[in-house]
């Protein structure tokens, strides 16, 4: 239990830095909204191709800002050495870990829940017609990219084109979450709406994130040493 | 004990090759409805067979070698994915050789295709990892070969369960029910299995020598022998 508290402790302390600054919910908040934006001009704005681009659209928008805040959070923690500080700290290596995955998830639904508001006001995509899946399945698809995405990002911090590998190495591993959370939201907009089809990449997204956690959980330490 | 193999498995292969060529014109069936077309069928599936057997030792390697720290492991891990990518690139071009010329068309998103490429793309992000990572290369190589391990699974279900991809009609299934087709593919999963362990061990030999060569050196400055 002292684990998940220590765990807390660190996700409290970088998202009390974050609330500080707020540069990093900003910055992909602002970016995640430019996609949007991009998108708009970039593609026809009909209803019935709406229907079927629109969970693209958002599932590339968060893997994009994702990525974006992934490398500057723990970009963070490079800059004044910070990291060492923190895995020298009397806690086990497992807390560091959970706290930096909880700190980001937070932060990447942040970012989601402003790109998909975006997404259903300029492409009239009818997204919150049943709010509670979608919620569920930004919340796994969040949950999922920061945990993949800490075990790297921490991984990457000592080397020189971090900012090219990560995603070199995420995309790889987290295509069946952006597929299956793609899928999932596609059901959702379907007509009619397909709900056997929605839970079943609810649960999809549920087996891949416990899966990807438990082997982090395995690996993380072996993959941080210093 | 490598060194003595790979010039024994290499002739292997080498007659191994000549002989399932020969068979593959004289003895396998001559197919009535691809014609010549279908004898790429007796390289296309060997060759996947390797990649899925490469990429299963480029797993199982990095995952020893993040748990255990040997480099043995490492160039294990190393020359299994470098020679999966080349298996996989061969798997991409010949199959899309085949899909021409049986549903006349380069590229669909069927089932096997959708896997062979995924699976071939983090192959290749573990070898761009390897070569420009730096420091922390074999780690960060490591895990990327034991998280795509993991997918494997997921990206099994997901390309099975979602209908949005086209199927493509029977592809190599009604084919391969031909006894003596079996015999001939066999015969190169065999060859194809031979020259892939030749490769790899050249390569590991190669690796390994590499990074002899580099701690050397590190020795060499430490001692300020070398500048």
């Amino acid at each position: 239990m002292s684990v998940l508290r220590q765990a807390a402790r660190v996700a409290w302390k970088d998202l009390r830095i974050e609330l500080r600054s707020r540069e990093i919910v900003y910055t992909m908040a602002f970016f995640g909204g430019l996609i949007v934006v991009v998108y708009s001009m970039a593609f026809p704005v009909r209803p019935d191709l709406v229907r079927a681009a629109v969970p693209g659209m958002l599932w590339v928008a968060i893997a994009f800002a994702g990525t974006i805040g992934l490398g500057r959070a723990f970009d963070r923690e490079r800059e004044n050495d910070t990291m060492r500080a923190l895995l020298l700290a009397p806690i086990p290596r497992l807390s560091v870990f959970l706290g930096k995955a909880i700190s980001i998830a937070v932060l990447i639904i942040a970012v989601a829940a402003v790109c998909t508001p975006l997404l259903a006001l300029f492409l009239d995509a009818p997204l919150f017609a049943d709010p509670l899946p979608l919620v569920i399945v930004l919340i796994l698809g969040a949950i999922g990219i920061a945990n993949v995405g800490s075990v790297f990002a921490a991984t990457l911090l000592k080397v020189r084109s971090r900012d090219v590998l990560l995603p070199v190495i995420l995309y790889p591993i987290l295509i069946p979450l952006f597929v299956a959370g793609t899928h999932a939201t596609e059901a959702m907009l379907a007509i009619p709406a397909n709900p056997d089809k929605v839970w079943y990449w609810i649960g999809f997204l549920g087996v891949y994130d416990a899966a990807a956690l438990v082997l982090s959980l395995w690996i993380f330490e072996s993959l941080v040493i210093e | 004990m490598s060194n003595k193999a790979i010039p024994v498995l290499a002739t292997l292969s080498a007659i191994g090759f000549v002989v399932t060529l020969w068979l593959m014109y004289s003895f396998a069936p001559f197919d009535r409805a691809l014609l010549f077309n279908q004898k790429i069928f007796y390289w296309h599936v060997p060759h996947a067979f390797m990649l899925f057997i490469a990429t299963a030792v480029c797993g199982v390697s990095s995952l020893i070698f993040l748990k255990k720290r040997t480099a043995k492991w490492d160039d294990l891990a190393l020359a299994s994915a470098e020679v999966a990518a080349l298996f996989g690139a061969a798997v991409l071009i010949t199959g899309s050789i085949w899909a021409k010329a049986a549903w006349d068309i380069w590229w669909t998103w069927e089932k096997r295709l959708t896997m062979s490429l995924l699976l071939w793309l983090t192959l290749v992000g573990i070898v761009l990892v390897r070569r420009f990572a730096g420091a922390s290369a074999d780690r960060l190589a490591a895990g990327l070969a034991v998280f795509g391990t993991l997918g494997i699974p997921f990206i099994y279900t997901m390309v099975n369960a979602s209908d949005h991809h086209p199927q493509a009609g029977a592809g190599g299934a009604a084919l391969a029910s031909h006894p003596d087709i079996k015999l001939v593919m066999w015969l190169g999963v065999l060859t194809f299995f031979l020259w892939f362990l030749t490769l790899v061990m050249m390569r590991v030999q190669s690796v390994a020598a590499e990074r002899e060569v580099r701690e050397l050196r590190e020795k060499g400055l430490d001692a300020g022998v070398l500048s």
